[in-house]
């Protein structure tokens, strides 16, 4: 006699042949580009409403939206070679398509802040595809690699048709998305010009994984107990990282100190109010995160 | 006979779901499936002078643009027959005026969902703003109306009132007064609204594949709205990834594909995207309490008043109505406490806003957040302990079955049990010790419980005393077995995860003596299943597994009868068990049921007259409602630096009577504390002044992840329920009904030694910082 084994219910419907996307860009072209030369001829061809395509993680979800409607999308992520993080004359430098993980993944003496910081990097499929140039190219004033850049003084460079240049990070983030890169250009790579041993970053959001309702970083340089220089970059107060103007040259590496220095950083900032929370609840923030991440940092 | 019931049985569902081969409404596009995208309004409150679809039409790919007036303006209209309710017409699309943000005008047929998209961007809408209704503070002021000539409020029902009230509060030991505030929420289905329409030809039908808890009344909805008999649609929810309520009422959208589908005579489908379902789809638990309650020195509750106002959003929800919210507000406010004198005003307010249905728990989160917070009020007013106050007024063992003054009667529970043991339970893994040791380190801390019971499976005798024009309630099983002695059971209740397939099989194969893996669940098909009411209000169990539970006990019988005029004994004396129909106190006596099976289809001339002619049985179900219980406690710790308030250990210990199966009742609490926590800590949807939604992605809408929700242990007591077939309650909302008013009270003990005090959810760490 036959007998046939039943496939479960599970095996019997297999049929999904017809997949479909309900993703609703507006129209656009896509283009994959090969190695820089070549996205810096194709992004001159396409024109300025091309956007370069390096993870995305953040310039997808707002086409889907349809808050970015670039016309065409020049994928850089096939191109060898800028993924890599490389001591370069005591500091460090980050290739423009590492991605988060990798630099979560990868210690590098005076640099731990980087790999820690990568924690608070969305979730873990975000920071598998997101890359590190992507996020400085997107400019969220509260990215964490935007922060760390300004704190850690780092150089941004671009490539374009009028050849290298490097960036300030200081100067490189103008505001809302906006940022000094051309059209036309790519970032290459960001270049760290030091060590930075005393530095963390903190933040807060309600659930794990979120955009930072703020988020601070600090930067130290410390003598036995006293501190002879420092930093401290905040995001979410602005519409780009905002360094506070605090020195704490000279003062002991204590709570009361990190305490001052929060007060004081929180009465610096006019910070926006919005569905995550009130100007007056993100000074009050400031004031903790502040305190924290100096304290994360001196430690 | 309970071999099953009651089993550890992994869900049947479980497979395919992991595996990804569940069947969703959005894998059902074939080659030639349409896509829709709807028009949507920008404002809150506008007239629309004039649809312009002429370049819409123009765009690539783009079939039909079609209006209100295109389809002859249809509407659902949800009545519920008192004079102290205002009806209002919900528009399929709207053709004069919009009323809330989101509100569909038109909707776009095109070949692919990115041309559709194209096309919704190039109609061009004329719109003639007007004023706006964004809360229940300008709806009672009434400068502007929603619908005209309302007032704005659709509902008003005193339910109850009592001479007596102002002497006991003028005379009480403790009168307290205080205002609840709960914010609007979503029911967040993983799964959003979705729907596949298409013409059958062959059965003059259009079929309507639609992700729904409630295919009947979907087709009802979509007969009544278009003008035809009810044979002529077929409603068919496949795989439907949650509902939580936002599911439970006809969609507009659900109406216009059908008659899109009949227009084009092509499959037409819609998936809503994640904005959609944020901002066009249903919402819930927008209320405020105004409450005045008094209390004896020994903290026993006196007299209690309430005005219970609900925003109900811009229409109501068909067939539910508006008036569900304030109704069961009105009704169940004492819940479990014995409140010897009771007032209750509910009114439902019209706004500029999605309309609300029945989400996960409806009113009872909030009524039982009220009276834990009064509980907590009283004790630390009177200087009773917290958690003895309670029991002080609660309903005790021996007092059941209790009518309240509310004219509730509430069947046996384990009110008392399961504080008790929710106290011991705690103080035995050490939780005080750890409120503590989060004190030490800088954290403030904080227990709370919240102690509440749940009123499930309302049948017509207590649906009808809400006098819809449509009363669900019952519900209709049958049960087939075949000729190889396997089981089909169909069923009008329509489980979207919640596991039917199991454990209506492990109640079928009880009765009948077979294993649950030859039970096969047939449900959501209208053309398959009687006239049933879907799945909501934790009534499937009860209901519908009531309902087969019986059919499959006629069925028995007739398999008894069977064996005994083939074994030669008496009915009595079979016993049906492991596949096997025994005579009992002979064990080597027995014939396989598939051969029983076998005999009465295949060689039914064998058989006496009462015993031919197939095995099969239809029975209906109709209880009047059964309570389940329990207690919920919570340790929160709130960051003073940062005001964030996490919760990091649960515990309930429930009471749902019979439980047929231990994993799917634990599943069912974890997800509904999840939900309860959500709304007390996180979810909150918001407008702005102009009725603007403003939490309109999942970035801005905080519903909780796995890094948020710590881990929830469960307790079971069982208390069976004699209203049930089964000795089962409903047991579907309580998590989302206990777990608010529990965290509450942990984070206003948490603040307590600060004089900060909150009634209200969400409560967010900015609120503990100002």
């Amino acid at each position: 006699m036959v007998k046939y084994d039943i496939p479960s219910s599970s095996e019997r419907s297999e049929d999904k042949d017809t997949e479909w996307s309900v993703v609703k860009p507006a129209a656009f072209t896509y283009h994959r580009a090969y190695d820089v030369n070549d996205t810096i001829a194709q992004l001159a061809e396409l024109g300025p409403d091309a956007k370069i395509l390096a993870g995305g993680q953040s310039l997808v979800a707002m086409m889907n939206f349809r808050l970015a409607r670039p016309s065409a999308l020049v994928d850089i992520t096939r191109i060898g070679g800028l993924d890599f993080l490389a001591k370069d004359a005591g500091g460090l430098r980050i290739g423009a398509l590492t991605r988060h993980r990798t630099v979560e993944t990868t210690k590098v003496d005076g640099f731990e802040v980087l790999s820690k910081a990568a924690r608070w990097i969305g979730h873990y499929p975000i920071r598998c595809r997101g890359t590190f140039g992507g996020s400085i190219a997107h400019g969220d004033s509260t990215a964490e690699w935007c922060l760390l850049t300004v704190l850690l003084e780092a150089w941004i460079v671009l490539q374009g048709p009028r050849g290298r240049r490097e960036v300030p990070a200081t100067e490189f983030f103008h505001g809302f998305f906006m940022t000094a890169a051309e059209p036309d250009e790519m970032i290459v790579e960001v270049r760290f010009p030091r060590p930075a041993p005393h530095a963390a970053l903190t933040e807060f959001s309600q659930r794990q994984g979120d955009f930072a309702v703020v988020a601070a970083s600090a930067r130290l340089d410390l003598a036995e107990n006293e501190i002879l220089t420092s930093r401290i970059v905040l995001g979410g107060v602005g519409p780009q990282p905002a360094v506070v103007d605090v020195d704490l040259a000279g003062q002991p590496a204590n709570e009361e100190t990190w305490r001052a220095a929060g007060e004081a950083a929180a009465a610096q900032v006019d910070p926006p109010s919005d569905g995550h929370g009130s100007g007056a609840y993100r000074k009050k923030l400031t004031a903790t995160l502040v305190a924290r991440a100096l304290a994360e940092a001196a430690a | 006979m309970t071999a099953w019931v009651g089993a550890r049985v992994p869900r049947k569902e479980d497979r395919r779901m992991l595996l990804g081969r569940g069947r969703f409404v959005a894998d059902m596009a074939r080659a030639n499936t349409l896509h829709a995208s709807f028009v949507r309004s920008p404002y809150a409150s506008a007239t629309i002078r004039s649809i312009d679809v002429s370049a819409a039409r123009q765009v690539e790919g783009v079939l039909e643009v079609l209006t209100g007036k295109d389809l002859g303006d249809p509407f659902l209209q949800a009545v519920l027959e008192r004079d102290e309710f205002t009806p209002t017409k919900m528009p399929m699309l709207a053709t004069d005026r919009v009323r809330f943000a989101s509100e569909p005008v038109a909707v776009v047929i095109a070949e692919d969902a990115y041309a559709a998209e194209d096309g919704a961007e190039a109609v061009e809408v004329e719109w003639e703003t007007g004023p706006v209704v964004p809360d229940i503070a300008a709806a009672l002021e009434a400068a502007t109306e929603v619908h005209s000539g309302t007032g704005n409020c659709l509902v008003d029902l005193v339910m109850f009132d009592d001479p007596a009230l102002p002497g006991i509060f003028a005379n009480a030991p403790l009168t307290i007064e205080a205002t609840f505030r709960s914010a609007r929420v979503s029911a967040l289905p993983m799964e959003g609204r979705a729907t596949l329409a298409e013409w059958d030809d062959r059965d003059g039908q259009v079929v309507v594949h639609t992700s729904t808890q409630v295919p009947h009344q979907t087709r009802s909805g979509i007969a009544q709205a278009l003008g035809i008999p009810e044979r002529s649609v077929r409603v068919i929810a496949p795989d439907v990834g949650g509902g939580f309520g936002q599911k439970c009422v006809v969609s507009r959208e659900e109406v216009v594909l059908a008659a899109a589908a009949m227009r084009l005579r092509r499959p037409v489908i819609w998936v809503e995207d994640r904005q959609e379902n944020l901002t066009a789809s249903v919402h819930g638990h927008e209320q405020e309490y105004e409450v005045t309650a008094a209390f004896d020195a020994d903290g026993r509750i006196l007299g209690l008043s309430a005005d219970i106002r609900c925003d109900i959003g811009a229409y109501s929800v068909y067939p539910f109505t508006c008036a569900v919210e304030p109704l069961m507000a009105a009704t169940e406010l004492p819940g479990i406490y014995k409140v010897p004198a009771y007032r209750a005003r509910g009114r439902g307010f019209a706004t500029n806003k999605a309309p609300t249905a029945p989400y996960r728990g409806v009113s009872r989160p909030q009524i039982v957040l009220v009276m834990e917070r009064l509980m907590e009020k009283a004790a630390a007013r009177l200087g009773v302990d917290a958690v003895d106050i309670r029991r002080r007024n609660m309903i005790l063992p021996g007092e059941f079955p209790y009518t309240g003054v509310n004219n509730i009667t509430y069947d046996e529970g384990s009110y008392l049990e399961s504080l008790d043991l929710t106290e011991k339970k705690i103080t035995e893994a050490g939780w005080y010790a750890e409120r503590d040791r989060l004190r030490e380190q800088g954290l403030f801390a904080g227990i709370g419980f919240s102690c509440f019971s749940e009123r499930t499976a309302y049948g017509t005798p207590t649906m009808s005393q809400r006098r819809m024009r449509m009363t669900p309630g019952y519900d209709t099983a049958h049960v087939r077995m075949d000729p190889s002695g396997e089981v089909i059971v169909t069923t009008g209740t329509s489980g979207h995860g919640q596991g039917h397939e199991t454990t209506f099989a492990q109640i079928v194969a009880d009765q009948l003596g077979i294993h649950p893996d030859q039970v096969r669940l047939r449900q959501g098909d209208t053309d398959l299943t009687s006239y049933g009411w879907g799945t909501f209000g934790s009534r499937s169990i009860v209901i519908g597994g009531g309902a087969a539970r019986k059919a499959a006990g006629t069925v028995a019988g007739r398999l008894r009868k069977v064996a005994a005029h083939l074994l030669e004994v008496g009915e009595d004396d079979v016993e049906l068990t492991q596949g096997e129909a025994g005579v009992r106190g002979v064990p080597d006596v027995s014939l396989p049921i598939s051969e029983l099976a076998r005999i009465v289809h295949f060689q039914t001339h064998q058989l006496p007259e009462e015993c031919r002619y197939g095995l099969e049985a239809r029975e209906s179900a109709d209880p009047p409602g059964t309570f389940s219980n329990a207690c919920h406690a919570v340790l929160v710790s709130v960051d003073p630096g940062t005001g964030e308030i996490r919760a990091r250990k649960f515990m309930v210990v429930e009471d749902c009577g019979v439980i047929i199966n231990p994993l799917v009742v634990d599943g069912q609490v974890r997800g509904g504390v999840a939900q309860g926590i959500a709304a007390a800590l996180y979810e909150r949807i918001t407008f702005d002044q102009e009725g603007q939604p403003t939490s309109t992605t999942l970035m801005d809408y905080l519903v909780p992840t796995a890094g948020e929700i710590c881990p929830i242990e469960i307790h079971h007591l069982e208390t069976p329920s004699q209203f049930s077939e089964n000795g089962s309650k409903g047991m579907g909302e309580g998590g989302t009904i206990g777990a608010p008013a529990a965290v509450l009270n942990a984070i206003n003990d948490a603040l307590a030694h600060r004089g900060i005090e909150f009634d209200h959810i969400p409560v967010l760490p900015e609120d503990v910082l100002s």
